[in-house]
């Protein structure tokens, strides 16, 4: 009985969750006519698409985003490697003061020192450019966190092992450390891509033109620029947008909600 | 002795880019953001000028600072012990054999996949008046129409709504985390004394995903102070800055207004009310060995 209510209660709230995306659905594939108009044997399209594609540069706000979210994970993953190895395996002084200061980006994120770090890109010269969005963003403490836990649990015998055949600091951080951090890098990976392709306010104000212009900025351009409320044309740019992400997700789902999960625990 | 301070200088040539990065772009913004907050805005005719705490008295005195702080006091209110709350009924539906399970995980986690701006979108769609969703719904049950976003009394709802559609799925993640750990034995030794499932519920569970809580609860803590880019997208901030939130409100005078010292007096109370999160955790939820 309550196995039967649970399943009733667990879809109704799946529905009510997914109806959002439905109906975009819905929007997006069928004539602008038919937008909030529920008729099965309305035609489909994908003239909206088509549309939405040539009404804005979206192929080019697509390169600015995958070229956006490249360059930070090459840089957070190198950074964090080597940060990470040092809070991990060497005795220093200072070291733990300097984890607690790194640590204290997990709570004032680049995203709300906005005005400050304007003023800094202006200062450095780089305004509007693809590199000062992402910038900001290169050192990750929670990647540096994340990768220090996990190279923290790599038995110190691998290493002197590794060591004792001959190798240098710098060959066992490559071929022992990073390899047995590979689910790690991987979870990692998913969530700074996932959430580099959202971000939105930071790329908005200092970005100002299309060469420059990830496809969240993009699509709130072209959204607000008056397109006479065509919401088809809209929900069509929106899935667009969207759609790397979502088609990877639901590709790879098991993996996707494992990394937010290992990402998590901590 | 030697290898200690090869070691040393190793250590720091490793941290040195990260650390670099970091103080440049957290740690002195954030400085920088109080040192700016006691200055006048520089303008054409005028260099900035110290002018002590009268950025901060000219704060006090703004009505739309203290309705911005204070929607934001109501938006973290309720978005997150809602959305905590159905994170964990949704962790605990997808974690037992329930018919469907693979569209249902797929269905709570998808709002977290898509980009807030996209989400945001679609959601000023749904609450169009008379043509959108939320007002055909309505209409079915012979309501009348609605402008939601329009009228101060339903805007910040609204967007509250959109908040939590989109995070609980994402909160589910670490509450479905925490479960699987949980050994099923626990709730059969549970049954066996003659608990039953609420009980077990309260006194086995939710112990048991205390520290998850903790954990989710200053993730969404931080999250209501810094995501705005719905109120961007959906409301403005308005009507009559009845929906503003306190980063929108600086994203407006900072770049809108260009008045930057206040948009730093402004981000030092922003500031302020992260670094207690940032202590609160730092105190409380480290006990556990995190940071070991």
């Amino acid at each position: 009985m309550t196995q039967k209510l649970d399943t009733l209660g667990a879809w109704l709230l799946g529905l009510i969750w997914f109806l959002p995306l439905a109906y975009t659905l819905w929007a997006a594939f069928h004539p602008s006519g038919y937008a909030t108009n529920f008729d099965l044997s309305a035609p489909l399209t994908l003239d909206n698409f088509l549309a939405a594609w040539h009404a804005a540069p979206f192929a080019r706000y697509f390169l600015n985003t995958f070229i956006l979210v490249t360059m930070v994970l090459a840089a957070q993953f190198i950074l964090s490697t080597l940060a990470a190895y040092a809070f991990a395996r060497f005795e220093f002084r200072g070291r733990d003061l300097v984890f607690m200061l790194v640590l204290l980006q997990l709570m004032i994120m680049p995203d709300v020192l906005i005005v400050e770090n304007y003023r800094l890109m202006s200062w450095l010269g780089v305004r509007d450019t693809i590199f000062a969005v992402g910038l900001p963003y290169f050192a990750s403490a929670f990647g540096i966190f994340l990768l220090r836990q996990t190279f923290k649990t790599v038995p110190r015998e691998l290493e002197e092992a590794a060591r004792v055949e001959g190798a240098s600091r710098w060959q066992i951080l490559l071929k022992v450390y990073v390899p047995l951090a590979r689910p790690i890098y991987v979870a990692y990976g998913l969530v700074s891509v996932s959430h580099h392709w959202n971000n939105f306010l930071w790329p908005l104000i200092i970005t100002n033109s299309v060469e420059s212009r990830p496809l969240t900025v993009g699509l709130q351009v072209f959204a607000s620029t008056d397109q006479g409320i065509d919401w088809s044309i809209i929900t069509a740019a929106t899935l667009l947008s969207a759609a790397p992400l979502l088609i990877a997700f639901l590709l790879f789902q098991r993996q996707f909600v494992q990394s937010f999960m290992r990402a998590g625990i901590r | 002795m030697k290898q200690s301070s090869l070691n040393a200088v190793y250590g720091w040539l490793l941290l040195l880019p990260a650390i670099v990065l970091l103080a440049a772009f957290t740690h002195y913004p954030a400085l920088s953001t109080l040192w700016h907050s006691f200055f006048s805005t520089p303008k054409a005719s005028r260099p900035a000028m110290f002018v002590g705490i009268d950025n901060y008295a000219a704060m006090g005195e703004d009505p739309v600072f203290w309705q911005a702080l204070w929607n934001n006091l109501i938006y973290a209110l309720i978005t997150i012990p809602v959305s905590v709350a159905i994170a964990l009924i949704m962790a605990l539906w997808v974690n037992r054999r329930l018919t469907g399970r693979g569209f249902l995980r797929m269905a709570y986690f998808t709002p977290t996949v898509l980009p807030m701006v996209a989400v945001a979108n679609i959601w000023l769609f749904f609450y169009t008046p008379q043509y959108g969703l939320v007002d055909q719904i309505a209409g079915l049950f012979n309501l009348p129409g609605t402008n939601w976003l329009g009228s101060r009394s339903s805007a910040l709802p609204a967007l509250m709504l959109v908040t939590i559609w989109k995070e609980s799925g994402f909160f589910m993640i670490f509450y479905l985390a925490a479960l699987q750990q949980i050994p099923p034995s626990l709730r059969e030794a549970a049954m066996l004394e003659g608990a039953t499932r609420w009980q077990y519920f309260r006194r086995v569970l939710l112990p048991l995903l205390m520290p998850t809580t903790l954990f989710v609860l200053v993730n969404a803590l931080i999250n209501a102070f810094r995501l705005v880019d719905h109120v961007l997208v959906m409301t403005k901030g308005g009507p009559d800055n009845a929906s503003t939130l306190l980063l929108f409100y600086i994203y407006e005078v900072g770049f809108s207004y260009w008045d930057t010292s206040y948009a730093a007096t402004l981000s030092v109370v922003l500031l302020l009310i992260l670094s207690i999160t940032a202590l609160i955790k730092f105190r409380w939820l480290d006990k556990r060995t995190h940071y070991q």
